[in-house]
């Protein structure tokens, strides 16, 4: 019985110290290599949406020498703009909102991944380092159209 | 490691045995025949998911239904909120009474089961009307049909009774036997079901507050980013709702069915209480990619979350340490010869046992989700039903499966028909169940969306092609494999034997009994328990409420369905 307990601690103990080091990769990945989650980036009226900045001029437009900000309006069931072109290399800063139901903004094959809600805007950060095409899919149930929502990202 | 130099301990008051009368047992049959009943239902559109995923369309053949989210909404209901909870309704009330060999209170009993019945009819006339395509989520602003909401409220509803049935039977047995510890197997059940309890209602609030006003014009616009982590606060607690009675299942009545005991009481105790302290302030993490929610609250959420992968590590060695003693009561010999001895022809044991390994998986490929930044990597794609197939679609629906072997023949006094078709069905569909969840998580890591009509979308990539295929081959064997379950089951009910049937619970003992002086004791203080719970959800969710949140109630309903 004695050996029991002392197996147990130390898978225990093997199971905790495991856990503790995939914590720290992740802290590493967030602060040593600027891999960030979306977080607040403030709050809108849908019903709004079109006419409230920057979501009045969809589209890409040049913020820094190697910096963009794409922004994207979402709807049932399509993007505006639906193509999206940006020089690989650059530093993108996506930002999106929807102004009816909740939509998905997953650019396949890179790390933005992000929930666009109504009322609240979402942004990420992405360079894309080599050039290609990706699908840009709505990756949230949002009706009976959701399978045709999708758009393109083209990074030249 | 020999189990016959300790002396060992029921864990339960009357070890001679102790049985319902027959009023009460019929109210658990109905209940658990529902549960059984949605599982069964769900598993249909099942089939045409998985095959959408492998590019055959097979719903031309369901004339009755308008489209695929109808049936996706169907199939998430059915077989996670009806068929769990009903099965844990029955069980885990069934469970304490035999621990405290106590009646049910029978006005509770019958009000939980005509809460769930009621509740099914609103769902059933809902989705099946079409007025509540919105998925088992039911994310605002796509707005159901209030008997949409007011079905799941009553399903809730019939969970808290169960729950205050189990109650009044521990405080009156509290009240004659003020000195006793708990017996173990009551002692978990409680606690499984009280944690669900308090995980049950942030969405209760959501639905009685928001959802159930806004559907009916009271409440003109809502705020989808509450609604949403007001859902997931309860949201990931659920899933361990769903889990625990599987938990209850591999820690007290497996050790009995393969021959061995529980290792620990007081472990076995430790690992409930924690599940009830840790389930709930977990919500975040199925958030990470929404804005409105700082990366800091989230990064709280990830820590917490790993930290109840703890208990679920301590429950992966105590099952294996009953299993293992079990093989070697049986013969078996070295490093892993007591695997070999383990009862793998009882069709009870077999099904929690292929579940347990399909388990692993499933706990590894959760902890990828929980992983922060990772999650981007697979938020919202297929990864995510292949890896959640693997902890409520065989963690917990084989281990359900493997209880109904023993629970259906107990409860209706007949015995198992067939008992070698009943291990080809936990065969055929843990090996389905693999090769789904494999396809799905390959097509997942390329970007596959979950949740679409992958058949007529309008677009492609060719790099889930194979992913899709082998989801359209696992998913075909796991529907086989469920529907022999409910063939076995169905001739049982109707043309079983008569006679042959288990006339106990198989509960087990355990190695050592509790202690009735020291610090163990207050295991037993489950008020302690449930108030420190409180405060770590206060701690986990109040920042976001207090300070952190602007309330926008911008959206009215949508219902593009």
């Amino acid at each position: 019985m004695s050996k029991v307990l002392v197996y147990e601690k130390s898978f225990l103990t093997t199971g905790v110290i495991l856990l503790i080091l995939c914590l720290g990769a992740l802290v590493y990945a967030t602060l040593a290599m600027g891999i960030h989650l979306p977080g607040r980036a403030g709050i809108l009226d849908p019903a709004r949406l079109n006419s409230t900045p920057p979501f009045d001029q969809p589209g890409v437009r040049q913020t820094g020498p190697n910096a963009y900000e794409v922004v994207v309006r979402a709807y049932a069931f399509g993007y505006e703009p639906s193509e999206i072109r940006v020089p690989a290399g650059a530093e993108i800063t996506f930002v999106g909102s929807s102004r009816d139901v909740i939509h998905g903004f997953n650019i396949e094959g890179t790390r933005i991944n992000m929930m666009l809600i109504p009322g609240q805007v979402s942004k990420n950060v992405y360079t894309f380092k080599e050039p290609g095409e990706h699908l840009l899919i709505c990756h949230e149930y949002c009706g009976v159209g959701h399978h045709f929502m999708h758009g393109k990202v083209i990074a030249e | 490691m020999s189990a016959t130099t300790t002396t060992a301990a029921a864990t339960v008051l009357n070890p001679a045995g102790f049985q319902l009368p027959e009023r009460q047992l019929r109210a658990l049959r109905w209940t658990i025949y529902i549960g059984y009943l949605a599982l069964t239902a769900g598993i249909f559109h099942g089939l045409a998911q998985a095959l959408s995923y492998a590019d055959i369309d097979i719903l031309k053949f369901f004339p009755f239904l308008r489209s695929y989210y109808q049936g996706l909404t169907a199939h998430g209901v059915a077989n996670v909120i009806v068929f769990t909870f009903s099965f844990s309704n029955a069980f885990l009330p069934l469970l304490v009474a035999r621990a405290f060999a106590r009646k049910l209170n029978e006005g509770l009993l019958w009000a939980s089961l005509g809460a769930l019945a009621l509740g099914n009819m609103l769902l059933i006339y809902s989705i099946a009307s079409g007025k509540a395509s919105v998925l088992y989520t039911s994310y605002a602003p796509l707005q159901a049909h209030v008997t949409f909401y007011l079905g799941v409220v009553l399903v809730v509803v019939s969970t808290w009774l169960a729950l205050a049935n189990m109650l009044v039977v521990y405080v009156s047995w509290r009240k004659e036997n003020p000195g006793l510890r708990i017996p173990l197997l009551a002692f978990v059940c409680l606690t499984s079901y009280l944690m669900w309890f308090l995980a049950s209602l942030p969405d209760a609030v959501n639905l009685l507050a928001f959802l159930i006003p806004w559907s009916v014009g009271w409440l003109e616009k809502t705020d989808p980013l509450l609604n949403r982590t007001l859902f997931w606060f309860t949201g990931h607690a659920i899933v361990y709702a769903w889990l625990l009675p599987a938990y209850v299942s591999w820690y007290l009545l497996i050790p009995k069915q393969v021959g061995g005991r529980i290792i620990s009481d007081s472990l076995t105790r430790f690992v409930f209480i924690l599940f009830l302290l840790l389930s709930i302030p977990t919500g975040f993490h199925h958030q990470y990619t929404d804005p409105g929610i700082s990366q800091g609250m989230k990064f709280v959420h990830a820590i917490l979350t790993f930290g109840v992968f703890f208990p679920s590590l301590a429950t992966a060695f105590s099952v294996a340490a009953s299993l293992e003693m079990g093989g070697r009561n049986h013969g078996g010999r070295g490093l892993l010869g007591w695997i070999k001895k383990l009862p793998w022809s009882n069709p009870s044991v077999l099904a929690q046992l292929l579940a347990m390994i399909a388990f692993v998986f499933g706990g590894i490929t959760g902890l990828i989700n929980a992983s922060y930044t990772m999650n981007q990597v697979i938020h919202n794609t297929t990864w995510i039903p292949g890896h959640f197939h693997m902890t409520v679609g065989s963690a917990v629906a084989l281990t359900l499966v493997g209880v109904a072997y023993w629970l259906i023949p107990y409860l209706t006094g007949r015995k198992l028909w067939n008992t070698r078709l009943a291990l080809v069905s936990s065969w055929t569909y843990f090996v389905g169940v693999l090769i789904f969840a494999r396809g799905m998580a390959d097509a997942g890591l390329h970007g596959m969306p979950r949740r679409i009509y992958r058949v007529q979308a309008g677009y492609n990539n060719i790099e889930w092609d194979l992913g899709g295929v082998l989801t359209g081959i696992g998913g075909s064997l796991m529907f086989v494999g469920l529907l022999l379950f409910f063939v076995i089951i169905a001739m049982t009910i109707f043309f079983g034997k008569k006679g042959g049937a288990p006339r106990d619970i198989p509960w087990s003992e355990t190695l050592t009994a509790p202690k009735l002086s020291g610090w163990e004791v207050r295991y037993d203080n489950l008020k302690l328990w449930v108030a420190v719970a409180i405060v770590l959800i206060l701690i986990a969710y109040g920042p976001f409420f207090l300070g952190m949140y602007s309330p926008n109630f911008v959206s009215p309903g949508f219902k593009f369905f």
